[in-house]
C-alpha cells in the first residue's frame, strides 16, 4: 500500500507511541477513578489533544521546509483559517441558545446589529462542508500565494518575509468587526460538535482520539509524499533549485503542490485546535505565533517529520511548565532555545540523538549523510 | 456691539503688557474724563484716543458701561461697582481694591449717545490704529467677524494708513466682509465676494454662505460660485496635507528601515531583533530624561539630543555583541539567522520588560518641538516636521559616511568582495562587526525619535519589524536610495488611501500591494545589477 511503505521502523515506532497515547489518554480519563494517581483529568486530555494538533501543524510546516526549504513564517495563518472554518461551524450549532437567543445570527452579528447572515456563512451549518472548507479555504488561499510567489521564483529569504506579510494583512483584517468574524473577540462560547456536549469529558477524549488520528494519518501522508519520487525532487529543490529546474522538473508546480497540501494540513490541524481550546480570535494570525512554530521544527530536527512532532510537544510542554510557575522567563528560555538550537542543535533533538548513537557505534557508522538530512 | 465686545477681550487680555509708566501718562487725562459735563467728558475721550495708547482702550470700555466714578474727596477717576447701597472703588488701570465708600462719596460719570459713538470711535481708532501690529490684526479679525456697517468709514480709514501688508490684507477682508453683506449695490458687494472667495477658508465659505441668503440673484450666484472655489481649494489642501501626513508616516518608516537596509541590505543578514535595536533608544531616552528630571531639570530641552549619542552607543554595542556573540556563525544561513535572532528579540523584550516593567513609560516632549506651524491651509505638528527634517539628516549623513569615510570604503569592499578585501588588509570580522554596529546604533536613534510620537513599551519594536522589512524589500535590498523612495511612498500611499478606506483597510491594501509587487520585481524598486544579485 502506497502509504504504508516509506514509513521506516522509526516511523513504525512514532505512530506505535501515539497508538499507544491515543489509548492510554481516554482509558485514563474515562474509566480510571478521579483518585487514581495514573488518572488524567479533562484539563489534561485538552492539553495533549492541543499538544497533538500543534504537532500536526509542525509536521505541515517540516514537510516543506525540511524538505522543500521553503520557510514559511505564515503557516499560523492556514492553521488560523482551518480554525476559523471549524469555529464557524461550532458557532452555527449553538443556534436559538446564544445569549441575545436570535435562532439564525450569532451573538457578535445581533450586537453589532446584523439583519441577516453573511453570504460567506452559508453552508457553515453542515458539518460535511464545513469540514470542506477547513481543507479547501487554506489550500485556496496556499494555493493562489503559491502561483504567484513561486511562479515569479521569489525564494528564500524574500519568501519568508512576504509570508510573514500575508499572515500579519490577515490578521489586522480579522481584527476588523465588519468583516463577519467577530473582529476582536473572535469566535467562542462553543456550545456543541455533532450534537455531543463540548464540556463533557467523553467528547474531549472523542476529539483527542481524533487529533491522534488525524496527527497518525497526516505522517504517513507526509511519509508517503516524500518517500516518493514526488518527494526525492522536492528534496532536490531544497539542495539546488537551479539545477533541478535545468534537469527539466517544473520547480514551480513541485514547490506549489507541496505548499497546498501543508497548508491544507495546516488547516485540519487548526480544525481540531478549535473544539478543544474553545476559542479562535485573530490573536492566532500574529506573525510571531508562525515564527514560533518553526522553532518547534527546528528543536525537533528539520526534515525529520519525526522531529517536527517531538519539538512541537517538547517546545509546548516547556511552555505550560514555565508560563505556569514562573511565566516572567518564558520568553528568555524560549528567545534562548531560538539561539542555542540554531548554534548548537541546527539538526534538533533528532540530529543529537543520532550523533549520540553513531558515537557509540563508531565503526559501522556509514559516511554518507541520510538523504532526509537537509544540506544546508 | 458683538465688535466692542471682542475688542473689549482682547484689550483686557493686553492690558498686561501697558507698563505702569505708561498708565501714569495716562492718568491726569483719564482724571480729565470726570470734568462734570459731557462735552469736556468728550474732549478727554478725543485725547485718549489721540495718544494711541492701547492702555487707554479698557478705561473707555469701563466708560461706556457706566462704571467709572469721581471719587468725590480728591476729584480721581476710579471704577466703581455696587455693592448694596455702597460703591466698592478700584483702580482703573490695575483693578487694584480702593476702599468701599458710601453712595454720596463717588459720583458716576454718565454717558449720553453722542458721548457713546465717540467713545466708539476713539476704541476703534485705539485698536485699529494701535501702533502694536498684534492688536492691530486682532482688531481686523474681530472687525471681519462682527460684519458691523457703522465700522466702515474707520476701517477705510486704518486701510489708508496700515503699512504691514500682512495686517492690510486682514482689514481689506473685514472690509469686503461688510461690503459683501452691506454694500450699497451690487457692483460693490460682487467685488467683496471675490475679495473674500481669494481668502479661501471654512470661515470665508461660511461668511459667503450667509451672504448667499436674501440676496438679488447675482450677488447669490456670484457667493455660490465663491463658496464652489473655496471648496476645491479646501479639498487640495486636504490633499497636500494627507501628502504631509504620508510624508511623516515615510520619514518614521525610513528611520525605522534605515538601519535594517544597512544590516539586511548591505551586509545580507536578516535582524529580527531590529525593532528592540529601535526600543532600546527609545528606552535610553527615557532614562536620559528620567536623570534629568531629578538632577538636572534646566536641561530638560536638551535632553533628545543627548539621548541621541548615548541611544546609537547602547543600541550600537548590543548590536556589535550580537554579531559577535550570534550572528558571526551563522553567515551564508539566512534562515538560521532569522530564527537566532528572532530568539534574541524576545530576549531583548522580555528584559525590558523585566527592568522597567511592562506599561508604557512617559516621555517628555521638549518645548521647541511643541506646537505646530501653519503654512497657507496646512497645519504641521512640529513634532512631526522635526521627525521628517530629522530623518532626511539622518539619512543624508549615512549616505556621506558610507562614500566619503574610510570605513565606509572598507565596508563597501567586504560587501563586495570578501575575499579581496581580505586580502587587502581589511580586517573582514571587525568591519562585519561594526556595520552591524552602525546598522543597530541608527536603529537606535530612530528609537530617540520615536519616543515622541508613539508609545514607549516593550512592543515597539515589533510594531515596526514588519513595516521595515517591508520598506527595505520594496525599496530594493542593498540601495539605500531605494529605501528612502520605498519609505516615503509607502508612508504617502497609505496615507491617501486612509480617507477613504480607514486606517487599517490601507494599511492591509498596502501590505498585499507589496506581496503582488514582490512577484513582479523580486529584488525590489531599484534592484542592483549585475553579479551581487547572486550572492
Amino acid at each position: 500500500m502506497w502509504l504504508t511503505r516509506h514509513i521506516g521502523p522509526a516511523g513504525w515506532t512514532f505512530l506505535f507511541v501515539l497508538a499507544v497515547v491515543a489509548t492510554a489518554v481516554p482509558y485514563a480519563n474515562q474509566l480510571l477513578p478521579p483518585d487514581h494517581p495514573w488518572h488524567a483529568s479533562s484539563y489534561v486530555v485538552g492539553l495533549l489533544g492541543k499538544y497533538l494538533t500543534f504537532a500536526l501543524l509542525a509536521l505541515s510546516v517540516d514537510l516543506i521546509w525540511g524538505y522543500c526549504g521553503i520557510l514559511s513564517l505564515g503557516h499560523g495563518a492556514f492553521f488560523a483559517l482551518g480554525g476559523y472554518a471549524m469555529g464557524m461551524y461550532l458557532m452555527r450549532q449553538i443556534g436559538d441558545r446564544g445569549v441575545y437567543a436570535d435562532p439564525l445570527l450569532p451573538d457578535f452579528m445581533v450586537f453589532l446589529n446584523w439583519q441577516e447572515l453573511p453570504w460567506y456563512w452559508y453552508g457553515f451549518d453542515s458539518f460535511l462542508f464545513a469540514m470542506l472548507m477547513v481543507m479547501l479555504v487554506p489550500g485556496l488561499l496556499a494555493f493562489l500565494f503559491g502561483w504567484f510567489a513561486f511562479r515569479s521564483r521569489v525564494t528564500g529569504v524574500y519568501l519568508s518575509i512576504i509570508t510573514q506579510a500575508m499572515t500579519y494583512a490577515l490578521m489586522l483584517a480579522f481584527f476588523r468587526n465588519d468583516m463577519g468574524f467577530g473582529g476582536n473577540n473572535g469566535l467562542t462560547d462553543f456550545k456543541d460538535i455533532l450534537g455531543f456536549d463540548l464540556q463533557s469529558d467523553a467528547t474531549r477524549c472523542a476529539l483527542f482520539v481524533a487529533s491522534a488520528a488525524a496527527l497518525g494519518l497526516g505522517f504517513m501522508l507526509a511519509r508517503a509524499v516524500t518517500g516518493s519520487t514526488f518527494g526525492k525532487v522536492l528534496v532536490a529543490i531544497r539542495d539546488a533549485e537551479s539545477r533541478t529546474r535545468f534537469l527539466g522538473y517544473r520547480v514551480d508546480h513541485y514547490k506549489l503542490a507541496a505548499f497546498t497540501l501543508s497548508a491544507m494540513m495546516a488547516g485540519v490541524a487548526g480544525a481540531l485546535y478549535v473544539p478543544q481550546v474553545g476559542i479562535i480570535n485573530p490573536g492566532e494570525f500574529a506573525p510571531a505565533n508562525s515564527i514560533e512554530i518553526v522553532v518547534w521544527v527546528a528543536v525537533g530536527g528539520r526534515g525529520t517529520l519525526i522531529g517536527a512532532a517531538l519539538g512541537a510537544v517538547v517546545v509546548n510542554y516547556a511552555k505550560t511548565v514555565f508560563t505556569g510557575t514562573f511565566p516572567e522567563y518564558w520568553l528568555f528560555f524560549l528567545g534562548g532555545l531560538f539561539v542555542f538550537v540554531t548554534l548548537f542543535m541546527p539538526r534538533g533533538i533528532l540530529g543529537v540523538a543520532d550523533d549520540l548513537r553513531r558515537r557509540f557505534r563508531r565503526p559501522s557508522a556509514p559516511s554518507a549523510r541520510p538523504a532526509d538530512q537537509p544540506a544546508e | 456691539m458683538r465688535l466692542f465686545c471682542a475688542c473689549a477681550v482682547l484689550l483686557l487680555s493686553l492690558t498686561a503688557l501697558g507698563n505702569a509708566r505708561a498708565d501714569e501718562d495716562l492718568r491726569p487725562l483719564v482724571d480729565a474724563l470726570g470734568g462734570g459735563n459731557f462735552r469736556e467728558t468728550a474732549g478727554a475721550v478725543a485725547d485718549l484716543a489721540a495718544t494711541g495708547n492701547p492702555a487707554a482702550a479698557p478705561v473707555l470700555e469701563l466708560l461706556r458701561a457706566g462704571d467709572l466714578y469721581t471719587r468725590r474727596s480728591d476729584g480721581v477717576v476710579v471704577r466703581g461697582a455696587r455693592a448694596g447701597r455702597d460703591i466698592a472703588l478700584s483702580d482703573v488701570f490695575t483693578g487694584e481694591e480702593l476702599e468701599t465708600v458710601g453712595r454720596r462719596e463717588a459720583r458716576q460719570i454718565r454717558v449720553n449717545n453722542s458721548l457713546r459713538r465717540d467713545i466708539d470711535a476713539a476704541l476703534g481708532q485705539l485698536t485699529l490704529l494701535s501702533p502694536d501690529p498684534r492688536v492691530r490684526a486682532g482688531a481686523a479679525q474681530a472687525m471681519f467677524n462682527a460684519r458691523d456697517s457703522a465700522a466702515l468709514p474707520l476701517l477705510e480709514e486704518a486701510i489708508a494708513r496700515e503699512e504691514e501688508p500682512e495686517i492690510m490684507e486682514r482689514l481689506i477682508l473685514a472690509r469686503a466682509a461688510i461690503q459683501a453683506l452691506h454694500g450699497e449695490s451690487d457692483s460693490v458687494r460682487l467685488e467683496a465676494i471675490d475679495e473674500i472667495a481669494q481668502r479661501g477658508d471654512r470661515e470665508a465659505s461660511a461668511l459667503l454662505a450667509t451672504v448667499a441668503r436674501d440676496a438679488p440673484p447675482a450677488v447669490t450666484e456670484a457667493a455660490e460660485a465663491g463658496i464652489a472655489a473655496i471648496e476645491r481649494r479646501l479639498a487640495l489642501w486636504n490633499m497636500a496635507q494627507n501628502v504631509v501626513f504620508g510624508l511623516s508616516l515615510g520619514s518614521v518608516l525610513l528611520l525605522a528601515a534605515i538601519g535594517l537596509a544597512i544590516t539586511f541590505g548591505v551586509m545580507g543578514v536578516i535582524n529580527m531583533a531590529h525593532g528592540e535595536m529601535v526600543m532600546l533608544g527609545a528606552y535610553t531616552t527615557f532614562v536620559v530624561q528620567e536623570i534629568i528630571r531629578t538632577s538636572a531639570p534646566w536641561l530638560f530641552d536638551w535632553s533628545l539630543l543627548i539621548a541621541l549619542p548615548l541611544a546609537f552607543l547602547v543600541a550600537g554595542a548590543v548590536g556589535v555583541a550580537i554579531e559577535r556573540g550570534v550572528i558571526r556563525f551563522l553567515y551564508g544561513r539566512p534562515l538560521e539567522t532569522l530564527l537566532a535572532t528572532w530568539g534574541l528579540s524576545l530576549i531583548l523584550q522580555q528584559a525590558v520588560r523585566t527592568i522597567f516593567g511592562p506599561t508604557n513609560r512617559q516621555v517628555g516632549t521638549p518645548d521647541w518641538m511643541t506646537g505646530s506651524i501653519e503654512l497657507g491651509g496646512l497645519s504641521l505638528a512640529m513634532n512631526r516636521v522635526v521627525i521628517i527634517l530629522f530623518a532626511l539628516a539622518v539619512f543624508a549623513a549615512l549616505i556621506v559616511f558610507l562614500r566619503r569615510s574610510r570605513f565606509g570604503l572598507h565596508m563597501r569592499a567586504v560587501t563586495q568582495n570578501r575575499a579581496m578585501a581580505s586580502s587587502m588588509g581589511i580586517r573582514t570580522n571587525w568591519v562585519d562587526a561594526l556595520t552591524f554596529g552602525l546598522g543597530s546604533g541608527i536603529a537606535g536613534i530612530a528609537g530617540v525619535a520615536l519616543s515622541q510620537i508613539d508609545n514607549v513599551s516593550p512592543n515597539l519594536g515589533q510594531a515596526y519589524i514588519i513595516d521595515s522589512f517591508m520598506v527595505v524589500v520594496f525599496g530594493g535590498v542593498g540601495n539605500l536610495w531605494g529605501t528612502l523612495v520605498g519609505a516615503m511612498t509607502l508612508g504617502v500611499a497609505n496615507k491617501l488611501m486612509e480617507p477613504w478606506a480607514g486606517a487599517v483597510l490601507a494599511k492591509i491594501f498596502v501590505l498585499v500591494f507589496i506581496i503582488l509587487f514582490i512577484q513582479k520585481r523580486p529584488r525590489g524598486l531599484f534592484a542592483l545589477k549585475g553579479r551581487a544579485v547572486d550572492a
